[in-house]
């Protein structure tokens, strides 16, 4: 077996505001092997985003605990923290707000190496700059450009290549080609994939977007409402969903063939507030086989085939009935 | 193109935005048309000139910069490019709507909805504020709100909640042809699942022609009955929605269709289309894909290759392709 | 698009070589007309005050009361003429140029440095120290800026240097805001995070970060004060608690030829066109320096 990377452990991130707690990411616990890539899908306001920054600590999580390599790493100090930054990096989704606009395209990318203290010399931070943007196939006249010169492609591969300066083990990515056109994702997902397979690399892939995440993942993840409602390995969930929010959500994507067809499930209604979420099931207010049940008892995340685990009380009652409704 | 009712045809249109940098080559040559009640999908990338192919529709392009350059949109067989304003404004929100791609800048936040839907009803209708409130609420009931939440503001509905009342504001004068720019695109995949369901409930039981804009293929496969791919400022593929997915011809819609993760396929090796779009100010000689093109011969960057109709009503803008009364076996992309 | 121009004419190279970041500015700053109007009016201004001996042969402070109130461009002896004690007004403009410039120069570097300090850690770190901080600076824009002045020179005491620092102190709520509101803007930026998940510190982020992505608003604050500087110095003068007559400065200059409005004009007119061409010329600095330190305005 593979071993763990990372391991979280009912992660908790709670925000103020006004009106109450916002339940931004409520226990959440799974683990990352290394070499894999995991998925983690959900709408806009689910949490993913939160999550990932939590897990490398760019922000404090509320409670629980993420081990990265044996070590809690939430209970560390500033300074120790500094020290693990250096394997886990995170690449944003918007290349043009991640950049600085006043830092040119050499100044971007060495930045992480000058903060870390990496090189004594310039010549061999220069030599490690220009490496690094071979790497990600960023032509070396470009160091001397900024961001605004660049397109979207380009400037995202200079977010790859700041990510990859200190040789992590782990990165988040972000959203990392949301922001892209079609035939511009395609490179930077192929690129994305071959520093896997040539670094060894660990990711934690965040999207909405589920055809690029199947792609790209070994397993995968859905998030509602801070909720991890489903997780397991890229084919299950797409043959085999059982949460009935991921059904719908797979239903819902628009696929660009016309020899598919498919029974779409349309969801009623809005994402609620996960400002003071009420008690019971996150789903069940939107959910079509919702029962008393689900609206006064939150279920576990449990295990209902090896690997897949599913939040949902009447998942093995459903799978049995082929997902109809009584 | 199509020669049965044609409700809207653009003929040979050029647009150039004309700027210190340079003049930009907007839109070059353009011509498609849509018949009554029929979906149009214009499909393309950043830059390729949908969005301004629409603009100089509705004649709303900012001018200067802006500048149509030739060519000729016939909608209902006149000319709109020869109207005068105060005409243009009339047939803007009567005849021919628009939804734009973000809901939240669509609607005033000042102003509660129902009163922003029957606004643009007594503007084109000589109707009482009475008659045009009650048709402005069984608009809202027609996208699926309660017509109750019609005196609520902008700010108290959520985005697919904005981007419906923004289609209950275009469709409530009726329109002949409604232009949507990316309607789903700011929005979530179930929400966006629940407009898309509402804009094809809509155009089946309404008649409205609609010209709608994405760079989503999936979208187009679900709701267009045509479409056209457009790639920096030129259509380069037009036909039938069955002809351009199943049997899409031109490298550049080959490879948007090889750039896309499938899932519903195993293995899904994705083969992206290299380099980068052109600049807009500096176009490539001869065709303008092929410094990107995987099937690039040397006549490519000498000429600028012709629309070919490779069958019936499937049109192609490529050197490869030979029209189908001279060709003796189709030649495979 | 128009990056892929940019890039293909940047010249092909292996090794990295900064394109120099002072000599694109200046190449950038040299374009704007105006900017290097200004430039050339700033250098005459300090040219006088620092040459002011050499420049005339009269002394500043030295009345010649036969010959007072002499009209300008009559004698090429006292070419801009003399004020109501027969002094030269081109020497007493030449020396005063040096407290004048001084003042508002100092007094603005003062006001910047306290305003982006506290402005940052406003900003950046929030909550109570920004509390503390913001109401600080609300009392100190609360007080009209002349009485702070005149508090802040009494309680110290009387001199070139204190004016400086009253001034200093007086104008410094401007740039805080300023500053604190960038910070707000900017600190959710992603690159800001970026940065912090390379393992930067607080202080690397503010330095290499925020200060250089807010120094358009603060550029544009500073070049407005300096005309303001110079006039508040004057307007202390004239109360009688900034520099002390027979000293010559602008602003004392401007304010004891009102006296002599109707009779002789060019008492207050002269000082006055310095005292615009040195805040016009200051304008046109600010502009120019605001548009060539922002490389996305290179072409």
């Amino acid at each position: 077996m593979s071993e763990k990377l990372i391991e979280v452990n009912n992660l908790k991130k709670y925000f103020k505001t006004k009106n109450g707690l916002l339940h931004a990411v409520d226990d959440v616990s799974f683990h990352i092997d290394k070499g894999e890539t995991l998925g983690l899908v959900g709408e806009s306001g689910c949490g993913k985003s939160t999550l990932g920054r939590a897990i490398i600590r760019l922000s404090d999580p509320t409670a629980g605990e993420v081990i990265f390599h044996g070590q809690d790493i939430t209970k560390l100090s500033a300074r120790e923290m500094m020290k693990i930054r250096q394997n886990m990096q995170i690449v944003f989704q918007d290349p043009y707000a991640s950049l600085d606009g006043r830092k040119n395209l050499f100044e971007s990318i060495a930045e992480p190496l000058k903060v870390q203290k990496v090189f004594s010399n310039n010549a061999d931070l220069e030599k490690k700059v220009f490496e690094l943007m071979d790497t990600v196939g960023l032509a070396r006249r470009l160091a001397n450009t900024y961001p605004h010169e660049l397109d979207g492609g380009r400037r995202q591969r200079v977010g790859v290549a700041r990510a990859l300066a200190l040789n992590p083990e782990f990165m988040v990515l972000d959203e990392p080609v949301s922001a892209l056109d079609v035939s511009i994702q395609a490179q930077i997902i192929n690129l994305l994939e071959e520093l896997q397979d040539k670094l060894g690399l660990t990711y934690l892939f965040i999207s909405h977007d589920l055809s690029v995440v199947k792609h790209i993942s070994d397993r995968i993840a859905v998030m509602y409402l801070g909720k991890m409602v489903e997780l397991t390995d890229y084919k299950t969930i797409f043959n085999d969903p059982l949460h009935p929010y991921t059904q719908a959500l797979l239903s819902a994507i628009p696929v660009p063939r016309l020899d598919v067809k498919r029974e779409r499930i349309i969801l009623q209604g809005d994402v609620p507030s996960p400002v003071n979420p009420k008690p019971g099931c996150r789903f069940a207010g939107r959910c079509m086989f919702c029962q008393d049940r689900c609206r006064e008892e939150e279920p576990e995340l449990k295990e209902y085939s090896p690997g897949h685990f599913a939040a949902c009380h009447r998942a093995m009652e459903l799978k049995e009935s082929g997902g109809k409704a009584e | 193109m199509m020669s049965e009712d044609k409700l809207l045809e653009i003929k040979d249109l050029t647009v150039e935005y004309r700027t210190v940098d340079g003049v930009v080559h907007a839109v070059t040559d353009l011509n498609i048309s849509i018949g009554k009640g029929q979906t149009l999908g214009l499909v393309g990338e950043t830059g390729a000139g949908k969005t301004t192919t629409v603009k100089s529709i509705m004649r709303i392009l900012p001018d200067p910069p802006a500048k149509i350059v030739s060519g000729e949109i016939l909608f209902e067989g006149e000319d709109l490019l020869k109207k005068p304003e105060s005409h243009m404004r009339e047939i803007r929100g009567e005849k021919i709507s628009m939804i734009f791609q973000d809901p939240m800048t669509s609607l005033n936040p000042t102003i509660p909805v129902l009163d922003q839907i029957s606004e643009a009803i007594v503007l084109h209708n000589k109707i009482t504020k009475q008659e045009a409130e009650q048709r402005a609420g069984d608009m809202l009931e027609l996208v699926g709100i309660r017509r109750e939440r019609g005196s609520d503001y902008p700010h108290q509905f959520s985005g697919g909640m904005k981007q419906r009342v923004v289609i209950a504001m275009a469709l409530a004068c009726n329109p002949q042809l409604l232009i949507a720019d990316e309607p789903t695109t700011a929005l979530d995949v179930t929400i966006q699942a629940q407009v898309l369901e509402l804009m094809k409930e809509i155009i089946r039981t309404r008649d409205t022609s609609v010209i709608m804009i994405t760079h989503d293929l999936g979208i187009v496969a679900e709701i267009c009955d045509y479409v056209a791919i457009m790639y920096a400022g030129e259509v380069v593929e037009y036909g039938t929605l069955r002809q351009v997915f199943e049997n899409p011809k031109h490298p550049y819609t080959v490879g948007l269709f090889g750039c896309i993760p499938d899932l519903y396929a195993e293995d899904d090796a994705l083969i992206p289309i290299k380099g980068l779009m052109p600049d807009p100010v500096n176009l490539p000689e001869g065709c303008r894909f092929h410094p990107r093109c995987n099937q690039v011969c040397e006549k490519c960057s000498r000429e600028r290759p012709h629309m070919v109709e490779i069958e019936p009503g499937h049109f192609v803008n490529c050197h490869l392709m030979v029209p189908e009364t001279e060709q003796g076996g189709e030649q495979d992309v | 698009m128009t990056q892929n121009n940019a890039a293909a004419s940047a010249p092909v190279q292996e090794t990295y070589k900064k394109r120099g970041q002072g000599k694109e500015i200046w190449r950038r700053f040299r374009r704007s007309k105006s900017a290097m109007l200004g430039l050339f009016i700033l250098l005459t201004l300090i040219f006088m005050a620092v040459f002011a001996g050499v420049l005339t042969p009269y002394d500043p402070t030295e009345p010649d009361v036969p010959i007072r109130l002499m009209k300008p461009f009559v004698d090429s002896a006292h070419i801009l003429g003399t004020d109501e004690l027969g002094r030269d007004i081109f020497t007493r403009l030449c020396f005063g140029a040096r407290i004048s410039l001084a003042v508002g120069l100092i007094a603005v570097s003062i006001s910047l440095i306290g305003g982006i300090t506290l402005g940052s850690l406003a900003g950046y770190y929030g909550g109570t120290l920004d509390n503390v901080i913001m109401r600080f600076i609300d009392i100190l824009m609360a007080i009209p800026s002349i009485l702070l002045n005149i508090s802040i020179v009494a309680a110290m005491g009387q001199g070139l240097q204190n004016v400086m620092i009253a001034i200093g102190i007086s104008s410094m709520p401007g740039y805080c805001r300023i500053m604190r509101a960038s910070i707000l803007s900017l600190k959710d930026q992603e690159f800001i995070e970026a940065s912090r998940a390379a393992g930067a510190s607080d202080f690397h982020i503010i330095v290499h970060h925020i200060i250089p992505n807010c120094l358009a608003p603060l550029i544009v604050q500073a070049t407005l004060r300096v005309g303001g500087s110079i006039l508040a110095c004057a307007s202390l003068s004239f109360i009688g608690v900034g520099i002390v007559p027979p000293t010559p400065e602008w602003g004392a200059m401007l304010s004891t030829g009102r006296d002599f409005l109707r009779d002789a004009p060019h008492l207050t007119t002269i000082p006055g066109i310095t005292i615009m061409l040195a805040v016009l010329c200051m304008n046109f600095i600010g502009d120019g320096l605001r548009d060539a330190l922002d490389p996305k305005l290179k072409n």
